[in-house]
């Protein structure tokens, strides 16, 4: 092998082995073509782009949309509501899936919790169209059950959906009614791998369930628990904005604006391509850097990390 | 789960607390569905009325004649199909190679591939760049854009790798002796070994595509290939204001909140038909996906 040169080294490897790098080939390729070129694409961030020249022959203007962006008051008005909502969303929504894990655990009857998880994941599953049309048509003004059920009480109907102060209780509430039930999937794994002797011992000292559940259970999920409200915190310019698109209107911006549906409406739907990919390229890195930090993080203090 | 022993009257008194509270939420869950079901089933005056809560409300099936003798409503239920299908297939057909030659430690260059797929996960240069690159490619009103443009995933990828990782060489052996190639030690080796783990990514892929919204709004102007969910939106946005519509409305025993009802059920109807086998491998598919490294 050593009297070999590098070259020929390749060579023989690359002859021996080529269908390796045939079938690694299309998914490469693809990876160039969808995701790696709308980086280089990136560049019209810094340029005054027009469609007619391209994004290669469109000139630089430097950080000029930058600055127009932090003077923008609904860039930043998106930005607010980004992390306002995020935050709601973190402190409500993260703590339901590990409550419904343990509440799911201390169930008895087999079948009971088969069917009710059969049934609380299954939102999951349902696209984010028809779960905006269910909420639409539940808050209509009209004929919606919230607004019958409002009416029982002698209150006037409330045109929920046009109201900037229902906004984000709705749409976050909605949130974690379609994933809280999916998400204790990840908790229930992690109570299952909890050793049997542990209970057993905590039976014969005269544990109550309730005392089990605390001192046995919640600790011994705690690292599960950590990382994934690091994940979650990595991930807290992720709003799904799609639902957002679908359940906002122009009277509801004020409270529901987050930074992607600023860009949707300024890049794709205005026209106004570079300065939306500059929103866009804030966007990207700062949650770049709170991913690579979330995972810095888990790595040091859990010893466990997404790479 | 630990011991089956229901001593105290405490531990009782909280074994049916907490089944009461499941049992509460499980019907807050299932409620809306069954109240849009009723609502599509109902009268239009009565629906309009609030007058159905739980069953239908002079019950009629008006309102699913309206959709189903729309054509528009057949066209994107087709293209749907279209897209599902030749989605996940495309798909399969990326990631399953893929997924193997970064899993093979002879792989020259392993962890740079690895870091290629890997990065798309953690920086991705967003809506305006990915948008105006399918532009420049042509692929905008196109199937093949749509089926194309959203094949690869490196989550898959990655879930997929670690999976054939997981299988132990010794397995490959018999077919190493017989002068087996990759593309047969794949096939006849792995493939079959892999069957929950390519369960799962089959299922992810069918529930994304046929779910699947926003880029399918942005990129298919024509009325004429957009899948359902697109449909679905047109419909609960514009019918309200809809002129031909309202006028249907003068003779007709359904209304804009059954029509739309219907709809949702008519698109919810195929997902619940998978969805019973679906639930024997997400819960292992998101177990596979939290030992990613």
């Amino acid at each position: 092998m050593s009297s070999l040169s590098r070259p020929q080294r390749i060579w023989k490897h690359l002859r021996r082995e080529w269908q390796l790098y045939l079938m690694l080939l299309p998914t490469v390729i693809w990876l160039l073509v969808f995701l790696y070129k709308p980086m280089y694409g990136l560049q019209v961030a810094f340029k005054d782009y027009s469609i007619f020249r391209g994004v290669a022959g469109s000139p630089w203007i430097g950080f000029e949309h930058f600055q127009v962006l932090f003077g923008n008051d609904q860039f930043i008005r998106a930005l607010k509501n980004t992390v306002i909502i995020s935050f709601y969303s973190l402190l409500i929504g993260f703590p339901m899936p590990i409550l419904l894990a343990l509440m799911f655990n201390e169930v008895l009857n087999q079948k009971f919790k088969k069917s009710a998880q059969t049934i609380v994941y299954l939102p999951h599953f349902i696209s984010s169209v028809i779960i905006a049309g269910i909420v639409i048509t539940a808050f209509s003004p009209s004929a919606g059950i919230v607004n019958t059920v409002i009416g029982w009480f002698g209150m006037d109907p409330i045109y929920f959906l046009t109201k900037p102060e229902w906004f984000r209780p709705i749409f976050i509430g909605t949130g974690i009614w379609q994933e809280a039930g999916f998400q204790s999937i990840v908790y229930l794994a992690a109570i299952a791998g909890v050793s049997p002797t542990l209970y057993e011992s905590a039976v014969i000292d005269g544990a109550s369930r309730w005392q089990m559940m605390w001192k046995i259970t919640v600790p011994a999920i705690l690292p599960t628990i950590i990382i994934m409200l690091i994940i979650r915190i990595g991930n807290i310019l992720e709003v799904s904005f799609e639902m957002i698109i679908l359940l906002y209107q122009p009277a509801t911006y004020e409270t529901a604006d987050v930074v992607n549906t600023f860009i949707f409406r300024q890049g794709i739907q205005a026209g106004q391509y570079d300065f939306a990919a500059a929103a866009g390229l804030f966007n990207a890195v700062v949650a770049f850097v709170l991913v690579i930090t979330a995972n810095s993080l888990s790595r040091r203090y859990s010893r466990v990390s997404l790479w | 789960m630990a011991n089956m022993n229901l001593y105290s009257r405490g531990d009782r008194l909280f074994v049916i607390t907490n089944m009461v509270l499941i049992g509460l939420f499980a019907i807050s869950t299932l409620y809306p569905f069954i109240y849009i079901a009723s609502l599509s089933m109902s009268s239009g005056f009565e629906a309009r009325a609030g007058k159905v809560l739980l069953t239908p409300v002079a019950f009629t099936l008006e309102a699913y004649q309206y959709v189903l003798s729309d054509s528009q409503f057949w066209i994107s239920y087709g293209n749907t199909f279209i897209y599902t299908i030749g989605g996940t297939i495309a798909s399969l057909a990326f990631i399953i190679p893929g997924a193997y030659a970064l899993s093979r430690p002879q792989l020259f260059g392993r962890r740079f591939w690895n870091l290629v797929v890997a990065f798309t996960m953690w920086f991705n240069a967003g809506l305006i760049p990915f948008f105006l690159n399918m532009k420049d490619l042509g692929l905008l009103d196109s199937y093949f854009g749509i089926i194309i443009g959203f094949a690869v995933n490196g989550f898959n990828i990655i879930l997929l790798r670690n999976f054939f990782e997981s299988v132990p060489q010794s397995f490959e052996e018999a077919a190493r002796m017989d002068g087996a190639n990759e593309f047969q030690v794949l096939w006849k080796v792995y493939l079959p070994l892999s069957k929950p783990a390519i369960a799962t990514i089959t299922l992810f892929c069918i529930v994304s595509r046929w779910n699947g919204f926003f880029w399918a709004m942005v990129l298919l102007q024509d009325e004429d290939k957009i899948p359902l969910q697109v449909f679905l939106r047109h419909t609960i946005a514009t019918l309200s204001d809809d002129q031909e519509f309202g006028n249907s409305l003068m003779n007709a025993n359904y209304s804009f909140e059954t029509v739309s009802a219907a709809i949702i059920v008519c698109s919810i109807i195929p997902v619940l038909l998978v969805y019973p086998f679906m639930q024997k491998y997400f819960e292992k598919g998101i177990l596979l996906g939290g030992v990613k490294e």
